[in-house]
């Protein structure tokens, strides 16, 4: 029973939070966003303090039901371990014993590295952040894929339901590291279910501490326990000692599989009081499988795999690291103009506030990249330095930023880009705008244009008299929002003749308000 | 080769020559149009002062009814200015009213169907929404078509185009019987005015050709392709003086509650022209595209030859 509602409810929260991030069509309600909310480290960050202490309490009374059915990444790695299950009939999982210092030594290394400012580290292990990768970068393609093969079945019956979208590669350093991690992440839990959570993942080390008090319990029965080990095969965080009867809860993540699994009620769920010490019987395991390799769990538990394990851990880490420096070379030596190196400063998202605030919040889920309607912001490479890998900065390759539009700051779970009001967004300036005469089709055609002031929303770009019949692009600086409208419209080749540089901090800029003149029209004018 | 893609070869070579011969047949029928043109009362219908939809109905009846140019059974695409994220107030596109009218008369003379749809701007689901169209348009019993990719456009030869030789077209417009033109009229900083005309750029895929080929040409070129709308519909009800064609604020929009039609796309404009020249001075000179157009044939900038109807409500 309560294994079901803890399958069904991890079942629902992954595929909806899997789905906001998928869904461009706003088939889900906008205010989902509420589902990355919920998530762990981005409520720490955004000091979300009613979502934080919730979690807490619900970690010190149950147990970490945070990591079990709300953290996607944790049901990813369930389904993994499901699927392995099913495929191999024989799999079993074996108490190991915890790797206690290598999860201290990495939550401390996290946050350690967090009061240093060098926050990629957290956003690199975040579960969220990992899971936000994963989705954006590998499943949203597939998806948009699919969405275009409906679309061109349905157009075949003239059916317009489905359209066709863009579907575009945004970072080959992200899409690596979110690779990384599905696989990485995906074989851990396809041999030993809960690895990553514990040992890993920052948020299960402390989780785990947490819950060792938690009120709640999995509890053994001494009385009907014999021992037979059967839980502990169930055990996907491999942490029921079932020789000992002892159970670390540290890792334990309530998945109630062990309840199921027990033939002789022996184990339950329930209120633990004042801690009693309980002297241990022991009895003789009996198994009810005759599998060789459970005869002796605890020898099957070898040492040599978390070597390996460990080994695997830091060479993927480095390796992802070593091939995102060589892709990045590759990139700066090739794509950039050799004359004109235009934008100096990225230009961070709209409500971000400043490089730095972004720094210290973002953990790059990348729930803004996927949720961006004009596809206009992506993850950064070091435009921003080492700290902000993988931070969302906006190019104008495919798209700019809609003037009224406010969803990146809705969805940002972190407050890292913080939420706007579509008046506030109005007044927002993220970068600021710079012409170069030269390049302009009006100063070197002598023919008109005017696409640029055609899309600013504040008329920062706007024409002016210039010879005959001619106008040309003015710039006023002081109203420009930085959308780039104007840079990604320009039709100028090969260098574009406007655009827009970022800011460190941004803007609140003061547009004046016109009055409304009283224009009466009597005649048809001709 | 296969069965299936024998089929298939014969299939696209069977629709390519249809097509072919297709747009030879509209290309003549629009003369006919024009010349048709001449037995009707009037060249030109102008309205003011009315709602959208009453000075459509107004216009059409006055020009011969919808009948005149929809007939039993066709295909038909109304091609309005959906370009921006921009309220119903801000005059930034098509009055919404104004499209769900045309749509019905359409089909009240028997269209088959009847397509809506625009190359927008700004991201094409907000300019939709928000522009009233999608929502009019699909009430009135219209497709809404997207026009955010590339493959919804087919290429087009356009053999009397200075500048612009060929285009991709919107396979809304290619695929037709007949089309219908009906932009707004706003200010525009790079063409001074977007009408009839300059609503062509929002049945092309590569807009940047234009701009980077002589804008006013370009425009001009557009509007030879041999496919001509039957008639355009110009909406002045809301007239975006400056700031254009995106505009920033309320203060840029005058309720001039005007409505001109005419199968002359050179006429139309130039009337409307003239119309805006009293909200703000814009000596038609200055909208180099519409001489530009009457250069290549397409139309007459003289509005004192034609037989003009004016109409206040």
């Amino acid at each position: 029973m309560l294994k079901k509602i803890r399958v069904i409810v991890s079942i629902i929260l992954f595929a909806l939070i899997t789905l906001y991030f998928l869904d461009f069509k706003g088939f889900l309600p906008h205010k989902f966003h509420i589902l990355a909310h919920l998530q762990f480290i981005p409520a720490l960050l955004a000091m979300n303090v009613i979502i934080l202490v919730a979690l807490i309490l619900i970690t010190l009374l149950f147990g970490r039901v945070y990591c079990s059915s709300i953290c996607p990444m944790g049901i990813y790695q369930d389904i993994i371990a499901w699927i392995s299950k099913k495929i191999i009939k024989r799999k079993k999982y074996t108490f190991s014993k915890a790797k206690s210092i290598l999860r201290w030594a990495l939550l401390g290394l996290v946050v350690i590295a967090y009061i240093f400012g060098f926050t990629f580290l957290l956003g690199l292990l975040d579960p969220y952040g990992s899971w936000g990768r994963i989705v954006t970068h590998l499943l949203r393609p597939a998806y948009l894929a699919g969405n275009n093969i409906m679309a061109n079945i349905f157009t075949i019956f003239d059916n317009y339901t489905f359209y066709k979208v863009s579907i575009y590669g945004i970072s080959i350093f992200s899409t690596i590291i979110a690779l990384v991690w599905l696989l990485g992440v995906g074989v851990f839990a396809w041999k030993n279910g809960r690895t990553y959570c514990n040992t890993v993942c920052p948020v299960g080390t402390f989780l785990g501490f947490i819950s060792k008090l938690s009120l709640f319990k999995i509890q053994f029965n001494d009385e009907k326990c014999n021992s037979c080990g059967l839980c502990a095969m169930k055990c996907k965080a491999s942490c029921i000692d079932s020789n000992n009867k002892k159970i670390d809860y540290s890792r334990c993540v309530v998945c109630f599989n062990c309840l199921e699994s027990c033939k002789r009620k022996a184990m339950k769920y329930a209120f633990i009081g004042p801690v009693k010490n309980k002297i241990v019987k022991t009895e003789p395991a009996y198994t009810y499988t005759n599998d060789t390799d459970s005869v002796n769990p605890i020898k099957s538990v070898s040492k040599p795999i978390d070597e390996s394990k460990r080994r695997f851990l830091s060479a993927t880490i480095a390796t992802s690291i070593a091939v995102g420096n060589l892709v990045a070379q590759e990139v700066t030596g090739t794509l950039l103009p050799k004359k004109e190196l235009k934008r100096q400063i990225p230009i961070a998202p709209p409500g971000a506030g400043s490089f730095k605030n972004l720094q210290d919040k973002c953990i790059s889920c990348h729930l803004c990249v996927s949720k961006c309607p004009s596809h206009v912001i992506k993850p950064a490479l070091f435009e921003y330095g080492m700290n902000g890998i993988m931070q969302p900065k906006l190019y104008f390759d495919h798209g700019f930023c809609n003037y009224n539009c406010t969803i990146c700051g809705d969805v940002c779970p972190t407050e890292a880009i913080k939420p706007l009001s579509v008046e506030e967004k109005n007044h927002t300036q993220m970068g600021q705008v710079h012409f170069i005469k030269e390049n302009c089709i009006v100063y070197y055609d002598e023919t008109s244009c005017g696409a640029c002031s055609e899309h600013c929303p504040t008329q920062a770009v706007h024409m002016v008299p210039y010879k005959g019949a001619l106008t040309i692009p003015e710039t006023d600086v002081s109203i420009c929002v930085g959308c780039g409208g104007c840079e990604y419209v320009c039709p100028a080749i090969p260098f574009k003749a406007i655009y827009v540089e970022g800011l460190q901090t941004q803007n609140t800029i003061e547009i004046k308000k016109e009055e409304q003149q009283e224009i009466v029209i009597e005649g048809f004018g001709f | 080769m296969d069965r299936r893609n024998f089929l298939k070869a014969v299939a696209l070579a069977g629709a390519a020559a249809t097509s072919i011969t297709d747009s030879e047949a509209m290309s003549m029928l629009s003369q006919s149009f024009l010349t048709e043109n001449a037995a009707n009362k009037y060249d030109l219908v102008a309205v003011l002062g009315g709602e959208p939809d009453a000075m459509f109905r107004k216009a059409i009846a006055e020009i011969g009814g919808i009948g005149n140019f929809i007939k039993k059974g066709d295909k038909v695409c109304v091609k309005p200015n959906i370009g921006w994220d921009q309220p119903v107030t801000m005059g930034a596109n098509t009055n919404p009213k104004l499209v769900a009218e045309i749509v019905k008369q359409c089909f009240a003379a028997g269209a088959k169907e009847v397509t809506v749809f625009d190359h927008t701007c700004d991201d094409w689901r907000k300019s939709y929404t928000s522009s009233g169209i999608e929502a009019a348009a699909k009430a009135a019993g219209a497709k809404v078509l997207p026009a955010n990719q590339e493959s919804y456009y087919k290429e087009v030869s356009i053999p009397n185009g200075k500048n612009l030789k060929n285009a991709k077209i919107h396979e809304a417009i290619v695929d037709s019987d007949k089309w219908i033109n009906v932009p707004c009229l706003k200010n525009h900083g790079g063409a001074q005015l977007t009408i009839s005309m300059k609503n062509y750029m929002g049945i092309v895929w590569d807009r940047g050709f234009f701009h980077a080929n002589d804008l006013q040409q370009c425009i001009a070129d557009a509007c030879t392709y041999s496919k001509r709308p039957v008639l355009n519909v110009v909406d002045a009800y809301r007239i975006m003086k400056t700031s254009g064609p995106r505009g920033k604020s309320e203060s840029d929009v005058v309720l001039a509650k005007g409505l001109f039609v005419s199968q002359d796309i050179v006429a139309v404009d130039t009337a409307a022209a003239n119309f805006f020249n009293q909200v703000r001075d814009m000596p038609l000179e200055k909208v180099k595209h519409i001489a530009n157009a009457q250069a290549l044939g397409l139309g007459t900038m003289n509005l004192d030859n034609l037989k003009i109807s004016r109409i206040k409500m």
